[in-house]
């Protein structure tokens, strides 16, 4: 059983609110979301479920090396992303379309890096503070803790107006709870108390390992360990993820130090389309996860809310519509020029660029000449 | 004009650009109250107070990858490893991410951290004390790698670190730390980009950064009693190598001898040794020679005189290139 005693939940899987002890501040934080925000949270995890799935058939037609899949971790995305303020900034780890397109990522952006046009793909500051995805892993959450001091020395935080103050969210998952990183973050979030939310999606595997070979100990029990509040929560209830991450947000932008959240959702998919789960993972887990789908799981919550059918049709159509539109803009995407390779590596001159870049003009030009 | 130690040279630097610019920050381990423990940060947190003179957790990943993240919110974070071979645990943050996250941002936000890292020998100490690991960044894209060798160009070229808006790899050779010499802080160095030559000479180059700087120039000096005229070149900068100036130097006296404590193993006077035989093969007299570390680990501390460069082992080098 994935889930523990300790799992908070708003949501149950046929669409019902839990009610019971202890959940009353969580019901509290949701209590302002209309049902046009719970439309909302439908629209992007359907539309970017899509997208998940055009951007995999891109893969698999040649158009980029390889596709990171983050069907069945909608849920966890999308309510905390939607707890996240504009002021906030936030640092991803790789798998995080649906965080991104929340803050206004263009999702092409993603395919623009993955396709290899470029190492980045987008300027944070053109996309409400959504930095770039990091590849090496857990290597963001001690960017996070930095960028968090910083708010921290430049008194941007803990004034007591949520609307001002500011706070940091640092995504990453279960594997990259090992990594010497994460553990360092804890500690400089610890020690300087920063305004910071780690959001860990455990989502089961890194690649093929489970999460029982990365820690014994519930991964919100270890980060307990270092003083952090932790909660675990069911990561396929959207509505759950919004409440806890807005309670976790506000509280540290407020002055009360670095917070933790582990989220239990599930990597429906491969690590990416270069991988074969089959080749370790049993069918009944997957089962269990299929059953549990958050997308699902919100439908029948807005279903029980009243909602129309012909809302969720038009969902559908506009979800295909975002992926064709994807489609049509990958196959426009042209390669980058030359010069991109010597491009920023500094801001300002070195003689290896500027000689490398005169040299591979020339040569290029011999070639042409040559033919 | 005043005389100064090196470690309180780059103190006098630091501090001067902390005056400067309020986004300047310190951070590292033992730098506030001790000061350091070569007291090169000593005084900094009595006048900059506790949030810009930082005393971090003992964890090098720890210091430079929170030193990226400060520098996306704009601060110019000054790192301070503690000993050359204990900046392996920060390495990845180096190599993997603050080397690249300019080009990653396509220049939409620059990264100036300064990483300074004590290094070299001559002091007796124990295991990963005493190392020269210049290459490894040197190879590494995205970082520049300076070095001063005296206690002017330290001044200068700490402020010189901090203003730049790429990482730098601030190496100081801290067998010189105590060494006192003149700094005119009202004089600009040369660009921390620039070669220097801070002895003419007409019969052989020698080439060298940080500790071997005063080496060569002693090895220089008894040359000259030998009647080799020597000239010695100061690299200062190890990525971008100023190549120009030793091509200059070169094409005066035709021979190069190249002095580092590091190994010789893919070390920076090996690419010195590869560039200039390609670019200046025809003008010399004699094959490009390097005095080195021994490749094997740094010894233990008695052997020390007996791995790293002297002036006899210099010498012999310039012998052997006189003998062409």
């Amino acid at each position: 059983m994935p889930y523990t005693d300790s799992t908070l939940r708003l949501l149950n899987q046929d669409g019902t609110l839990v009610q019971g002890d202890g959940l009353d501040q969580y019901h509290q934080a949701i209590s302002h979301l209309t049902e046009a925000d719970f439309r909302e949270f439908y629209r992007v995890m359907t539309v970017v479920r899509r997208f998940d799935v055009e951007a995999g058939n891109l893969q698999r037609q040649g158009h980029m090396a390889l596709w990171v899949p983050s069907i069945g971790q909608e849920a966890a995305q999308v309510g905390s992303a939607f707890a996240s303020r504009p002021q906030d900034h936030i640092f991803p780890a790789y798998r995080e379309h649906t965080v991104g397109y929340v803050r206004g990522l263009d999702l092409l952006d993603i395919i623009r890096m993955l396709r290899g046009v470029t190492n980045g793909g987008w300027d944070p500051k053109k996309t409400n503070n959504f930095h770039l995805y990091t590849l090496v892993l857990a290597s963001q959450t001690l960017h996070a803790t930095g960028y968090a001091m910083g708010i921290g020395y430049d008194g941007a935080c803990s004034t007591g107006n949520p609307d001002k103050d500011e706070a940091v969210m640092v995504y990453f998952g279960d594997g990259a709870s090992s990594e010497g990183d994460t553990n360092e973050a804890f500690i400089f979030a610890q020690s300087y108390q920063t305004p910071q939310v780690f959001f860990l999606q455990n989502n089961h595997w890194a690649i093929s390992v489970p999460v029982r070979v990365q820690s014994r100990t519930p991964l919100f029990e270890r980060a307990a360990g270092f003083g952090l509040p932790s909660v675990q929560i069911d990561g396929n209830d959207a509505l759950m993820s919004y409440a806890a991450t807005r309670l976790s947000l506000d509280a540290a932008r407020a002055g009360q130090g670095p917070h933790f959240i582990e989220a239990l959702t599930y990597r429906i998919g491969a690590h990416t389309t270069s991988d074969d789960p089959t080749k370790y993972r049993d069918e009944d887990e997957l089962a269990f996860w299929q059953a549990h789908d958050p997308i699902d799981r919100f439908r029948a919550f807005l279903e029980r809310q009243g909602v129309e059918g012909s809302f969720f049709d038009s969902v559908a159509e506009e979800a295909d519509d975002y992926a064709a539109d994807i489609r049509r803009r990958t196959l426009a995407i042209e390669d980058p020029p030359l010069e991109d390779i010597f491009r920023h590596v500094y801001t300002e001159d070195h003689a290896l660029m500027s000689d490398e870049w005169e040299w591979l003009k020339e040569y290029t030009q011999s070639l042409d000449e040559g033919q | 004009m005043h005389e100064l130690p090196m470690a309180k040279a780059i103190n006098e630097g630091l501090r001067t650009a902390m005056v400067e610019n309020n986004k300047v920050m310190v951070m590292g381990e033992d730098i506030a109250q001790l000061g350091g423990v070569f007291r090169v940060t000593e005084g900094l947190q009595e006048q900059f107070g506790p949030n810009r003179v930082v005393d971090t957790p003992l964890a090098e990943s720890g210091i430079v990858g929170t030193a990226i993240g400060l520098a996306m919110r704009g601060y110019r974070p000054v790192c301070e490893i503690q000993f050359d071979g204990f900046v392996y645990p920060a390495f990845d943050q180096i190599v993997t991410q603050l080397a690249k996250q300019t080009a990653r941002h396509e220049g939409t936000q620059s990264f100036p951290v300064v990483i300074r890292i004590p290094y070299g020998g001559h002091i007796g100490a124990v295991e990963h004390h005493q190392e020269s690991p210049e290459a490894y960044f040197a190879h590494t894209a995205g970082l520049r790698v300076i070095s001063p060798a005296s206690p002017n160009d330290a001044f200068w070229m700490i402020q010189q670190a901090i203003a730049s808006d790429d990482p730098v790899i601030f190496l100081e050779p801290k067998s010189r730390y105590w060494h006192k010499a003149p700094v005119d802080d009202a004089t600009p160095a040369l660009a921390m980009t620039q070669a220097a030559v801070v002895r003419e000479g007409s019969d052989v180059t020698l080439v060298g950064h940080g500790a071997m700087v005063s080496m060569l120039l002693q090895a220089a000096d008894v040359a000259e009693s030998e009647g080799v005229s020597a000239e010695v070149v100061d690299l200062r900068s190890l990525s971008p190598i100023d190549y120009r100036t030793i091509e200059e130097s070169v094409t005066k006296t035709q021979r190069l001898v190249i002095a580092q404590e590091a190994p010789s193993q893919a070390s920076l006077g090996s690419e010195i040794a590869a560039t200039m035989t390609e670019r200046a093969f025809y003008l010399m007299e004699a094959p490009v020679l390097r005095v080195s570390g021994f490749n094997t680990p740094f010894p233990p501390a008695r052997l020390e005189s007996h791995y790293l460069p002297d002036v006899d082992r210099i010498l012999d080098a310039v012998d052997r290139s006189m003998a062409y």
